[in-house]
This record gives structure tokens, C-alpha cells and sequence, in this order.
């Protein structure tokens, strides 16, 4: 049998050593607190991006919601945020790297017993159980459990145990999607 | 003084501070490609043990920017109190965590690493961020049935060097140590389950834990800076402003603020009990004046909105000075004093044929100078309230 892992990419460079990974990552965050005083972060990127468009498409319908008014009730524009620039730059980042690594092309990462067609349901069902829990528990993996636990906020600590419960629980139940 | 964080919008421009955050982006979303995190099949082998490279990432990263945050705390360019730590709803963030947790195996991705699965044409990635627009866009509709939940055990600006009551710079050692311990724990793992060849792995991560380790060390022994640390670094501008009555503000100019559609005032009373039930200013709240209440009030200070003025209440001693002092070397903006505290205020605004409170009553702010109308006053004061750039940030990645 091939060697399975680590999983390595279908074309172009292989990935970093994960420890290395890591390293830059804690610095690209150091950086981010040490100037901005606020870590780093995706899911509001995503929330605010999301509003903009409901605000352009039905403006008199956010102004009922509240969750939505703070965003971009009345005049405000919900993109004038840092964390939306911030959003931008992730996907220009994973963009340049991808392409100066050959890793950018089409292709649906899979367990080989899946059909591209399930794999693709079963993302979006995922990305929208994220999505929801990622707003409920007010972040999501890169704004609550890398930023908020290198500072050490306990409600991120407990946050982790959450995620990890969750995937690690139903991780047997869903072995045949990725094995 | 802590130079840093910056008021990013107020020292560079809106548009120069956005450009800042979308380089960080740019690294982060780098670093996130490059460590293999667009590939889902990498990220969802963590759960089956068979390669635990979102493990050691993601607390590689935690570990090193906590010893450096707390390392640059520790020689006093960085001020934690103006960090942003996302704020602790106990049963919210646990449940909201479980069912990210569902979301991450079923599939295979968080937010931040499906932007960039998507940004390098994974299909399966580009659905996930479809899906998560759509969970985010269902959780802002249906959030309004259930918000007492939502906003239930709030536990505010917590960390776990309070929970623990352990100093942060232990902490950090100890979270280092314990995740070196994981770290060998999931390459033993690897091995047995994935088939990875521990001796593959580079040498150099030897040196480099010993490097956090010592590192850590050093930060634990160096200490956090205390309150007296902190006010010693302020002390040669502050004294000065408490020397030249530069924060005692005139009763004309609080009633003056107090009428400003601009402004939030926080009347904060330090006199007794008796005397505050006796007379207070309305609204003014009563303080608790030992170190750890004023130590948690501070952050609760520091987390309100940016046009807030603070106003310390007293009497004529210099306790209200020594308050003052305490809560502006935990970083606390704009925050004065009110010349001659609540007696001044009381005898200013007092209809001077009216009767004077009677020691055995307690009027609270019913009294009419509680809430003195500002057309019925003139006079001239000397304006001493600036507000300062706030450089708290107001809210994290999440908001």
C-alpha cells in the first residue's frame, strides 16, 4: 500500500512541515495582536460580506432584523470594517500561495468511497452547521480558538473542547466519508 | 508607556489601516495554503488519528504568539489591558462549539480554511463557504428566538489566568509544557495509526520547543507588570495633569456633559453608603474601592464605547486621587474628577433658601440638584475634558 499519509497535495510543492506551519502562523498572529490590539478572524469576514449583500438586495428587511441592524441598519455600510479587509487578504494569501506553489486547480478533496456529488452536499450541510455554530458561539476556529486562546480567554478554551467533542463524537459515525 | 496596539484607523487613515489589515490577511491566508489547511482530507484526519496536523499547527501557533504577547507585556511594549479577548458566554460558546465541531467532520472545513480551499479551486471548499453563508444568514434570522440563551452566562472579559488564578507568564510555561507533551502523544499516534515515520520529522522541533520553553521561563520570572508598574511608567505626564488640576472638572462642565447627545457619561461614586443614599448625582453608581473590584471594573471601563467619559465622585480627600491613579495605570481613557466631588455638586446646584438634607434622611437622587436643569445655571468654567483616540479595539475577528 502507498503511503497514506501525511496527506500530501495531487500536483505542485508539498505542504510545509506542519511544526514550521504553526511557527509562522503564531507569528503572523503575534503581529496582528501586537498592532491591531484584535487577533485574527474569518467568520465575520463572512457575516459581514453576507449582509452586505441582504442590504443591497433588501435593505428594508435589515432594518427589522436586529442582529443584522447593527451591521447595516439605516446608513451604515456593513463592509466599512477592518475584518472584512482582513477576509479579503486570507483568500488573496491562499490565492498566490496556491499558485506559486502549481496546488491551485479544480478538484474535490474526497474519502474514496464518496461521490463528487455527496461530497459536495455533504460540504455545504457542514459549512452550514460552521456557519451557525460558528455565529452562536461568537467565532469561529481563527477568531476564537487561535486568537482568543493565545490571550488566554477562557470562554475560547471551553470553546475548543466544544469543537473537538463535536467532531471527535460523530468522527466514527461518518468514518466511511473520509476512509 | 505600552506604544502598542495602535489605534490602527486613527494613526494611519481608514483606508491605510484597512490596506494594514489586508496584508495580515494575505500572511495569514498564506500560511494557512501552505501548511496543507485547503486540503480537506488533510484536516479531516485529525479525527481519525491518523495524521494530526491541525493539532500541532494550531497549538504551534497558539503557544509561540502567546510567549511573544506576553514576552512584549512583560518588557512593556505591549499593553494586554487593550487587547481584544473575545468575551466568555459560557453555554453559548460550548454549544456553538459542539456544533462547529458536527459541521468540521461532516464537512471538512472551518471558516478560515475554506477561504482558502476555495481561493485554490477545491470544489468541495467553495461549497462549504456557500453552505457557511448560508448557516451565518440562518443563525441572523432565527437568533431573535432564542436570545436570552444567546446572551446567557456571560461571563465578560475572562481569562484563564483569572479562572485559575495562576499568573499569565506560568501559565504560558505550563500550556507549553503541556503541549509538548500532546505534541510527542500525536506523533506516537501517527505512527501506529497513520503510518508516519516519527524519525522523518526534523530535528530542528527539538530546539525549538527548548527555545519556548526557555523562553517562557524568562517571561514567568520577568513577571507581568502590576499596577505600580504600570502607573510608574505613566507617572512623569500623569502627576503632572493631577499637579495641575488638569482632570478636576468643574460642576458646570459635568452638568455641561451630562446634556451632550455626543457623549456617554459614567458617574462613579466613591463615597460611602450612607452618604450615597443620603444624596448622589442620578445615575452615578457606587464603587466597591478594593484593588480586584477596581481591577474588573477597569476592564468593564475599557470595553465601553470610545465616547464615554469617566467621572470619578468623592469628597475633597485624596482617595479620589489614589483612584484615579489606580485606574489609569490599567490603561482606563478619559477618565476625570469632579472638583470637590458631590458635596461641591449638592451646595453648586442647590436652591440655596431650600432646606439641607437632614443627616437622618435618604434621598438618593431625588433631591432636585440630582439632576440640576442647565438652563437654570450660568457661569464660566475653564473646559478640561479631551477625548482621547481609543485605542481598545471593539471588537475581535467576530464581529
Amino acid at each position: 500500500m502507498d503511503q497514506q499519509f501525511p496527506v500530501t497535495p495531487s500536483t505542485g510543492k508539498p505542504y510545509w512541515n506542519p511544526y514550521f506551519g504553526g511557527l509562522m502562523l503564531g507569528f503572523v498572529l503575534f503581529i496582528a495582536y501586537f498592532i491591531t490590539g484584535s487577533g485574527l478572524g474569518a467568520s465575520g469576514g463572512l457575516n459581514r460580506l453576507l449582509v452586505w449583500v441582504q442590504d443591497t438586495l433588501m435593505p428594508a428587511h435589515v432594518d427589522r432584523v436586529p442582529y443584522l441592524i447593527k451591521m447595516a441598519g439605516g446608513d451604515i455600510n456593513p463592509l466599512k470594517d477592518w475584518i472584512v479587509y482582513l477576509t479579503i487578504g486570507t483568500i488573496a494569501g491562499g490565492l498566490v500561495s496556491g499558485l506559486l506553489s502549481r496546488r491551485t486547480h479544480w478538484e474535490t478533496n474526497k474519502g474514496p468511497q464518496m461521490s463528487n456529488s455527496l461530497r459536495w452536499l455533504l460540504a455545504f450541510a457542514g459549512g452550514a452547521l460552521m456557519g451557525y455554530g460558528a455565529r452562536l458561539a461568537r467565532g469561529c476556529t481563527s477568531g476564537q480558538i487561535l486568537s482568543g486562546g493565545a490571550v488566554m480567554s477562557t470562554g475560547s478554551w471551553l470553546m475548543m473542547i466544544g469543537v473537538f467533542g463535536g467532531a471527535y463524537l460523530f468522527a466514527y459515525s461518518l468514518r466511511k466519508t473520509w476512509n | 508607556m505600552a506604544e502598542f496596539p495602535l489605534n490602527m484607523i486613527a494613526s494611519l487613515g481608514t483606508w491605510q489601516a484597512f490596506l494594514i489589515y489586508g496584508l495580515i490577511g494575505f500572511a495569514f491566508g498564506w500560511v494557512l495554503e501552505s501548511s496543507g489547511f485547503g486540503n480537506s482530507r488533510k484536516l479531516a484526519a485529525q479525527f481519525y488519528f491518523q495524521e494530526l496536523t491541525v493539532l500541532k499547527v494550531m497549538f504551534t501557533a497558539i503557544i509561540t504568539a502567546m510567549t511573544l504577547i506576553f514576552a512584549s507585556s512583560s518588557v512593556g511594549l505591549l499593553d494586554v489591558n487593550l487587547l481584544w479577548v473575545p468575551p466568555t458566554y459560557v453555554w453559548p460558546g460550548i454549544v456553538g462549539g459542539f456544533v462547529m465541531g458536527i459541521g468540521f467532520i461532516v464537512g471538512g472545513f472551518c471558516p478560515g480554511t475554506s477561504l482558502v480551499a476555495a481561493a485554490t479551486l477545491k470544489v468541495d471548499g467553495i461549497f462549504f463557504v456557500l453552505g457557511a453563508l448560508f448557516g451565518i444568514g440562518v443563525f441572523g434570522e432565527t437568533i431573535g428566538f432564542y436570545e436570552p440563551f444567546f446572551n446567557s452566562s456571560d461571563l465578560g472579559r475572562i481569562t484563564l489566568s483569572d479562572s485559575l488564578g495562576l499568573s499569565p507568564g506560568w501559565l504560558v510555561l505550563m500550556i507549553i509544557v503541556a503541549a509538548i507533551a500532546i505534541f510527542f502523544g500525536a506523533e506516537w499516534l501517527e505512527e501506529r495509526i497513520g503510518g508516519i515515520d516519527r524519525a522523518q520529522a526534523p530535528q530542528w522541533r527539538i530546539a525549538a520547543s527548548g527555545a519556548l520553553v526557555l523562553g517562557a521561563l524568562l517571561v514567568a520570572l520577568l513577571g507581568q507588570p502590576d499596577n505600580k508598574d504600570r502607573w510608574e511608567r505613566l507617572a512623569p505626564v500623569e502627576e503632572l495633569r493631577l499637579d495641575q488640576r488638569e482632570v478636576h472638572v468643574d460642576p458646570l462642565e459635568l452638568l455641561s456633559l451630562l446634556h451632550d447627545d455626543a457623549l456617554r457619561v459614567e458617574l462613579l461614586d466613591l463615597r460611602n453608603e450612607y452618604d450615597f443614599n443620603r444624596f448622589h448625582i442620578r445615575d452615578a453608581k457606587l464603587l466597591q474601592q478594593d484593588k480586584d473590584s477596581l481591577t474588573a471594573l477597569a476592564r468593564r471601563l475599557i470595553a465601553m464605547p470610545s465616547n464615554t467619559v469617566f467621572m470619578l465622585l468623592g469628597d475633597a480627600s485624596s482617595a479620589v486621587e489614589d483612584v484615579w491613579r489606580f485606574l489609569r495605570a490599567e490603561s482606563v481613557p478619559n477618565l476625570y474628577i469632579l472638583d470637590g466631588g458631590t458635596e461641591n455638586w449638592l451646595n453648586r446646584f442647590s436652591d440655596p433658601l431650600a432646606q439641607a438634607i437632614s443627616p437622618g434622611q435618604a434621598l438618593g437622587s431625588r433631591h432636585p440638584a440630582a439632576d440640576p436643569n442647565p438652563r437654570l445655571f450660568s457661569g464660566s468654567f475653564e473646559p478640561k475634558v479631551e477625548m482621547e483616540i481609543k485605542r481598545a479595539p471593539s471588537g475581535g475577528g467576530c464581529g
